[in-house]
């Protein structure tokens, strides 16, 4: 049975006007980062640049420093990624797989945490960080991300699918419990370390509020915090601010279009079987 | 060693990190806020926390009496349950149409309509800030071919919130489709058969087969969705800095403002703990209502 034609047709039309208004945003950031000082604001408004300049990411790099915020972003993603990723599946896997006393007992106390706002902490958080100098210091932005509830929650969910059998055969043969981590469970639990990455990379490097919080001196600002401060003082500079948005953005988009069969297929795992 | 007893060890050694630290960092704080929302710490504070004092419930009946917080928590709320619910059949609706059977190219719109979410929040709230200039503004230039007049988006302060919540349904429907595309291709399709053996139209079907079959997952996106958008924060601090006439300022702006602008930490961390009851209860809400539904 075929569906009549008309239906497919306003189908397509719906997907692609939904396509649409999912990218003009980003397409009018990236053309408006290319037009001259005080083109992007015309009426009516120009969707494409007459003429192409790149002076606004010149300005960006040698006037405002932003080389600086991309490598401060970049350092704090990478280090609370790695770090994060060892911790989480480290405690993500014991939770599933390995028998303690008052184990599930200690799982649903941590997955009670995944209902407080995590803003609720960060006055304390502030002062606690006062108190060990960290305050305006890389460590300031990654000691609270180094381990997640929700990272946790996924390589657990995640660990349960490895046969018991497999683990025990290994310890018959005599290996340690850190050595049946490292060369068998991180090979098998492989796909959900890559979305746990991603997501992680991701949501660090968007992050604002805590970095906002924590960061105080200009050099050390991650470039969300960068960018939001630039924005009240340079309300007027369209151009100048998309070239600085589109910088932000893309390299989170890169990571996403190019890892988004890790990632995509991961995320939803949570859900299924919450 | 008994092999057991070894197991037991190792499982504590593998989660001590992640509970050390998550307690020490996040557990801890959060009761320290509640300690910290009965005492008036403030600026003189962080110089000698012994200039703290135990005020009871002093900042919280001061709040109380505070106009602004009443301000703050209808803005959260208006946020919270219109953009919430919209979230919701936005992204629902946008999982029914890729996940349609006719559609080919899923893969194709599936990522496009994924992007927002992945994208930087202050960077599209600032591309945002621009597409709703009421001269300038794409927005407005399309509103104005179906004869809309020109609106001030985000100058007005009838126009601000709906403002905010459009462009958080954009960034955030992308993730809630996924979850509902996960849900969707769980329902056997045997039960869509014997449906439509039975006469059961499209949206007969959707009605009896679909909705009931995705009560789970409407829970659960229910659930993050309502979670997330009471933690109202970075959109109205980069837009509107709460404005136009506290129209967009939220608990949590509030709570920023009171605890890291005037250094009132103590007052803060009350309206941070109300935050965190209001979302407690209505997650339990939520369970509940579910429960009486299933």
């Amino acid at each position: 049975m075929r569906a009549p034609l008309a239906q497919r047709l306003l189908l397509y039309a719906l997907l692609l006007l939904g396509a649409v208004i999912a990218i003009l945003p980003m397409v009018w950031m990236v053309s408006a980062s290319l037009m001259p000082a005080g083109a992007a604001n015309s009426y009516p408004p120009r969707l494409f640049p007459e003429t192409v300049t790149f002076e606004h990411y010149r300005a960006l790099f040698t006037r405002l420093n932003l080389g600086r915020y991309l490598l401060n972003s970049t350092f704090i993603a990478v280090v609370v990624t790695t770090i994060s990723l060892l911790i989480n599946s480290m405690a993500g896997y014991a939770f599933a797989k390995l028998r303690f006393r008052g184990r599930d007992r200690v799982f649903r106390l941590l997955s009670m945490g995944l209902v407080i706002p995590v803003q609720v902490s960060m006055l304390p958080l502030f002062l606690l960080m006062r108190e060990l100098g960290l305050i305006n210091t890389y460590w300031g932005v990654i000691i609270p991300s180094m381990a997640s509830i929700f990272g946790i929650f996924l390589v657990r969910q995640y660990a349960f699918s490895i046969p018991d059998d497999l683990l025990d055969a290994a310890r018959v043969d005599g290996a340690g419990e850190l050595r049946i981590y490292l060369s068998i469970v991180l090979p098998v639990i492989r796909p959900i370390l890559a979305t746990l990455a991603i997501w992680t990379f991701l949501s660090t490097w968007n992050d604002f509020m805590w970095p906002l919080i924590v960061l105080s001196d200009d050099s050390m600002f991650t470039l969300p915090v960068a960018l939001a401060n630039l924005s009240g003082e340079r309300v007027q500079d369209t151009e100048l601010m998309m070239a600085g948005a589109v910088l932000t953005v893309l390299p989170v988009m890169l990571v996403f279009l190019v890892l988004q069969r890790y990632y995509v297929e991961g995320i939803t795992l949570g859900s299924v079987k919450g | 060693m008994s092999t057991s007893a070894m197991g037991q060890r190792a499982g504590w050694w593998f989660v001590l990190p992640a509970l050390a630290l998550i307690t020490g960092f996040y557990f801890l704080p959060v009761a320290g806020s509640l300690l910290l929302s009965l005492t008036d710490f403030d600026i003189y504070a962080i110089a000698s926390p012994d200039n703290a004092r135990f005020v009871g419930f002093g900042n919280y009946i001061a709040l109380l009496h505070n106009p602004v917080f009443w301000t703050a928590v209808r803005n959260t709320f208006y946020f919270a349950l219109v953009g919430g619910p919209l979230t919701v059949v936005v992204s629902l609706a946008a999982a029914l149409l890729v996940n349609a059977r006719l559609v080919r190219f899923k893969g194709f719109f599936r990522t496009i309509y994924f992007v927002p979410f992945v994208t930087t929040l202050v960077a599209v709230a600032i591309v945002w800030r621009y597409l709703y200039h009421p001269q300038y503004g794409l927005l407005n230039y399309v509103l104005g071919w179906v004869g809309i007049g020109p609106i001030d988006w985000l100058g007005n302060p009838r126009w601000a919130m709906p403002a905010i919540i459009l462009m958080a349904v954009w960034k955030n429907f992308g993730y809630h489709m996924l979850i509902f595309i996960a849900g969707l291709q769980t329902i056997p399709s045997e039960l869509y058969e014997a449906a439509e053996l039975d006469g059961a139209g499209p949206l007969q079907r959707f009605r009896h087969v679909t909705l009931p079959q995705l009560a789970p997952t409407f829970l659960f996106v229910g659930v993050i969705t309502m979670i997330g958008y009471f933690q109202l924060f970075s959109e109205p601090y980069v837009m509107t800095g709460g404005g136009p006439l506290r129209a967009t300022t939220s608990l949590v702006l509030l709570m920023y403002e009171e605890g890291f602008r005037w250094w009132r930490l103590g007052v803060a961390a009350a309206v941070a703990f109300i935050l965190f009851v209001i979302i407690l209860a209505w997650t339990l809400v939520q369970f509940r209502l579910q429960k009486e539904q299933a």
